[in-house]
């Protein structure tokens, strides 16, 4: 595997002809640096420049001024046709050749480069299998005889057959139904933490690009770079008016999706074990204001949600009739998707389990609210401030 | 009505005249090939000199083809050239229109991988822009195929060393005998669809992309 190289926009500006800076496309003076191995998203509305600066990194846009690196190489001073070879470019509409196979497509750049066919060949079927495509059924099929999400894979697949230290992405996953775009995010998500390449994402949507981005590029229309910063940041303080509008009012909930349940100090929970004493777990159960006992089994997994004054006043406690333990939680669960589920359930209280599935505590529907009121009190100082 | 002893002592002559045909077509439409893709490379990428050539194509085609056969006999005499000549013309406009149809209806999406991807102009249009013409680049050789194995007929008015089963049809003209028209206009015929049907097979061939493109709701339902 060739390892990743940083890509730097140095004061890099396009302008059309016969138009001035602030037309669509156009992009002013940029400058941002993507280290190697992370993915910057640009985002930003139509027409703000964001694919002009895409397209600029493998040439098929020359930049009126300004220089971008690859590594620490000028791609304005490589030639261009050796250039391209070495990045691995994406489209929405993915551009396969119709009149080649799957398998020939993939390997078009390694054939470009000269590697002989078994080399080729070997190579097709590598990447098919790294993109979840069985080479053994795909690699003689035409692109024709293919689903959308399928060719979008065959596109990264071909991407990457060189082994390129750099990856552009043009709204990848744009083309495809927003189940298939989810499994296709999760799945270069995945790819990314195994080849750790320097990617590029162009998309218009904010929630894609905290989804997927290391770093976020907010573009304004003028080709401006508004902010340039982790999705965290860009969500937790806005750089101006612009970027705060374009993340949007719900910024505080989106940001729930970058908060994991594992990175949340957990609310203790009251419980009684299967089979315990009754009178003792009332007595504990009284000593906290949540009006419910979570009944557990010997080895402390959650089985059901009983009232405080269910419980029997003598005997052994049960798991009868009470309320199902649900949601249930790990450490992986976001507070976003926690939250959702929190106002779908009788208890407003996750429980939070571990890998043996047994309790470690509670995060409630309100601890999510206190971090929502919390980031948008740091997010209203921040704009009081600039 | 038919004149079968006729026709079974002029059999060895059918043989020769069907082969004639078929080469003075043959050459035609090669040659008029060759010139047409050379041509429409030069015009692909110079939109005002593609008007003009495309233009100028249309006009040759609509000279009579009798007269242009007549019109060349000052300057090439009765040669193959004036036998070959108007042919070739002919078979310009159907070539260039069908070639550049072809060329145009490359996806974008398609062009824009290909130089991401480190193709040179060159290599771009002989790998991925021309294969991706083929079907309608074939189409555009079936239909000149055709008009061509039609007009070879016309240049029998050069002599008897032209016109291929052309040579029946005047002979047969001259003397009133409809025997020897029907003995050059039906092989004619014959062999216009025989080639057509060459030509389809030769597409299959050559396009199984084409051939495996179902419509979008016929697909099977492969997980994506």
């Amino acid at each position: 595997m060739s390892s990743a190289e940083r890509v730097v926009f140095e004061h890099v500006t396009k302008r059309y002809p016969g138009t001035g800076a602030g037309n669509p496309g156009a992009v002013e003076d940029l400058s941002l640096e993507v280290p190697a191995g992370k993915v910057c998203v640009l985002v930003g509305p139509s027409g703000c420049g964001k694919t002009t600066s895409l397209k600029m990194v493998n040439r098929l846009i020359e930049p009126t001024s300004g220089r971008i690196l690859i590594g620490d190489t000028d791609v304005g001073r490589r030639d261009v046709i050796e250039l391209r070879r070495r990045i691995g470019y994406v489209i929405q509409q993915v551009g396969l050749f119709p009149h080649q196979t799957v398998g020939e497509n993939v390997a078009t750049v390694p054939r470009l480069l000269g590697w002989d066919v078994g080399r080729q060949r070997a190579r097709a079927d590598e990447l098919l299998d790294l993109v979840g495509l069985d080479p053994a059924s795909y690699a003689a099929r035409y692109p024709s005889a293919l689903s959308g999400g399928e060719r979008q894979r065959v596109g990264v697949a071909r991407a990457l057959a060189a082994d390129p230290p750099v990856l552009l992405m043009d709204e990848p996953f744009g083309a495809v139904d927003p189940i298939v775009r989810e499994r296709l995010q999760n799945e270069l998500l995945k790819l990314q933490e195994r080849l750790a390449k320097t990617i590029l994402f162009v998309t218009h949507d904010i929630d894609e690009a905290i989804k997927m981005g290391d770093l976020v590029a907010v573009m304004q229309l003028g080709g401006h770079l508004a902010q340039y910063a982790t999705p965290d940041e860009i969500l937790a303080r806005p750089a101006n008016d612009f970027v705060g509008r374009f993340v949007g009012a719900d910024r505080g909930l989106k940001r729930l999706a970058l908060v994991r349940v594992g990175s949340v100090d957990l609310q203790p929970v009251t419980t009684a074990m299967v089979g315990g004493d009754a009178a003792e777990a009332r007595r504990r159960a009284a000593e906290d204001d949540f009006p419910y006992v979570l009944v557990v089994d010997e080895r402390n997994r959650p089985l059901e949600w009983c009232r405080d004054d269910a419980i029997p006043a003598e005997g052994t406690v049960a798991a009868t009739n009470g309320l199902p333990a649900a949601p249930i939680f790990d450490r992986h669960t976001t507070l976003k998707d926690a939250l959702s589920m929190l106002l779908a359930s009788d208890v407003q209280a996750g429980i939070v389990v571990d890998d043996a599935r047994a309790v470690r505590g509670l995060v409630t529907a309100d601890m999510i609210g206190d971090r929502i009121r919390a980031s948008a009190e740091t997010a209203a100082v921040s704009s009081g401030a600039t | 009505m038919i004149d079968w002893a006729w026709v079974g002592d002029h059999l060895d002559d059918l043989a020769w005249r069907i082969l004639q045909h078929f080469t003075l077509a043959a050459i035609a439409v090669g040659l008029g090939f060759a010139v047409s893709l050379a041509l429409s490379i030069w015009v692909l990428r110079r939109p005002r000199l593609r008007a003009a050539v495309v233009t100028a194509s249309g006009v040759l085609y609509t000279i009579p083809s009798l007269a242009l056969f007549a019109a060349l006999v000052p300057v090439t005499g009765l040669s193959l050239v004036t036998a070959e000549v108007p042919l070739v013309l002919y078979t310009l406009l159907i070539f260039m229109r069908n070639i550049l149809a072809g060329l145009d209806a490359v996806p974008p999406d398609v062009l824009e991988a290909a130089d991401a991807m480190g193709y040179s102009s060159g290599t771009r249009l002989a790998l991925v822009e021309l294969p991706l013409a083929l079907p309608l680049v074939i189409g555009g050789i079936r239909l000149a195929s055709v008009s061509t194995i039609g007009l070879v007929t016309v240049s029998g008015i050069l002599g008897d060393r032209f016109g291929g089963l052309g040579f029946f049809i005047f002979e047969g003209y001259r003397h009133t005998f409809m025997t020897e028209i029907l003995f050059g206009a039906l092989p004619s015929i014959a062999l216009a669809i025989a080639v057509d049907v060459a030509l389809v097979a030769v597409q299959r061939r050559l396009t199984p992309w084409a051939a495996q493109q179902v419509p979008e709701g016929m697909r099977p339902a492969a997980a994506s």
